[in-house]
């Protein structure tokens, strides 16, 4: 897994860390890893995001979140889309994957490990409810653009999964 | 020379904002929810990537061009798409047919164009492919289940790889503003990547028992401007709501 550095200004980070992703509200911007830094320069903060998928339409709520949440305490904020480098899924902190399994969202295996779950080839996505692996890809499309969908069958849940993204 | 490069960007962003619209068109009418979730979900990463080229393209346009404009108000022959992506939905073969000759050449072009003299374009490309490849696996498995599939889905497949074969060719045309690109080291040079595509697509019809299509004849005209029938009726239901509410925002 690469790790990325990245600036994020002490002040803001608290205020950034309440402002969830609108479609999955359970993880913070900030563990979903698309803030790739945040200034802070009197009361003036610029903050650079990077889309999880190109057509993402979370990205503009995104952006219209962090100003308004800013805002409330007194910062303007100026927020900046940025396309490189390209988001990954190693980007996600250890918090947001316990929070995606917690909300029902199976984290994203490693590269090679995912590929082999979405060609169907190995019984390896776990269900975020049982834990059971013996589960079954049903679409490689899920209900966003990073998620696929699964059905456990042990339990008989159908669920997400985040597809990994390198 | 940046009249030429606004030229090459429409060339690639139309590909991908015509074809967003003909999935667009199967929102609710897909076969099952699993492939209407799908094409929708293409259409989606599609029309992402049209934003970031249109973003691109009006920051170097004169005047107060936004990407709305170049996407909604621009007239049939400013649309420089190749004619494949434009063919209409007609049935499900078609539509997967469409796709998996789209996205193989897709996939070639945004590997290449990671290679550009030009950030953005670079950057583009970083992203895009990511979602193209799972574009590419998912019309790739259906080309294989409809060939290998049954007597019936075999016949209807294998008629629509023969009709649009003809659209293959123009993938690999240059225009003149495309040339001037490729010579400053920004634009890829599309006509590198035939012998690859061919190869690869032909390996998988070959996997799903279908027959590789045997032509002579290719049609063009879309990269210069000149399109099929289909075009104005779907930019008609297109630029519908821009026309009737000028500079209508979401």
């Amino acid at each position: 897994m690469t790790e990325e550095k990245v600036h994020i200004n002490e002040v803001l980070e608290p205020i950034l860390r309440e402002v969830p992703d609108p479609e999955i509200p359970v993880l913070s911007i900030l563990d979903l890893g698309v803030v790739r830094e945040a200034i802070l320069e009197g009361n003036k903060a610029t903050i650079k995001i990077t889309p999880t998928y190109s057509g993402c339409p979370a990205m503009d709520v995104i952006g219209d979140d962090i100003v308004s949440a800013l805002a409330k305490e007194g910062y303007e904020a100026k927020v900046d889309l940025i396309l490189a480098p390209a988001w990954s899924t190693n980007w996600i902190t250890e918090r947001g994957r316990k929070a995606l399994e917690d909300y029902g969202i199976a984290a994203p295996l490693e590269e090679s490990a995912d590929k082999k779950a979405l060609l169907g080839e190995e019984k390896i996505v776990k269900c975020p409810q049982c834990k059971s692996t013996n589960t079954h890809l049903v679409s490689q499309f899920g209900s966003t653009a990073c998620k696929a969908l699964f059905k456990c069958d042990n339990c008989e849940e159908p669920f997400d999964y985040f597809k990994c993204l390198i | 020379m940046n009249n030429n490069f606004i030229k090459y960007l429409y060339g690639i962003a139309d590909n991908s904002l015509i074809l967003g619209q003909r999935l667009g068109e199967l929102t609710g009418h897909a076969p099952s929810l699993e492939v209407d979730i799908a094409l929708t979900n293409i259409s989606l990463d599609l029309f992402g990537q049209v934003r970031s080229y249109f973003q691109y393209a009006a920051q170097l346009s004169e005047g107060d061009i936004t990407e709305d404009d170049l996407a909604f108000l621009r007239t049939e022959r400013e649309y420089l798409n190749v004619l494949l992506v434009e063919q209409p939905n007609t049935d499900f073969a078609y539509t997967i047919a469409r796709q998996f000759l789209f996205d193989h050449f897709h996939m070639l072009l945004m590997t290449e164009m990671q290679k550009s003299k030009d950030e953005t374009l670079v950057a583009i490309a970083k992203k895009s492919i990511k979602e193209v490849s799972y574009h590419k696996r998912f019309s790739s498995d259906w080309i294989k289940r409809l060939g290998d599939g049954t007597e019936e889905s075999k016949q209807r497949i294998q008629k629509v790889v023969n009709d649009l074969w003809r659209f293959t060719d123009e993938l690999f045309h240059t225009t003149e503003a495309d040339e001037a690109m490729i010579k400053e080291g920004i634009a890829v040079d599309v006509k590198m990547l035939k012998e690859v595509y061919y190869k690869n697509v032909n390996e998988i019809l070959e996997t799903a028992t279908l027959e590789v299509p045997e032509l002579k004849y290719f049609q063009k005209g879309g990269k210069e401007g000149i399109h099929s029938e289909h075009m104005g009726f779907l930019l008609n239901d297109m630029q519908y709501m821009q026309r009737t509410y000028p500079g209508m925002k979401w």
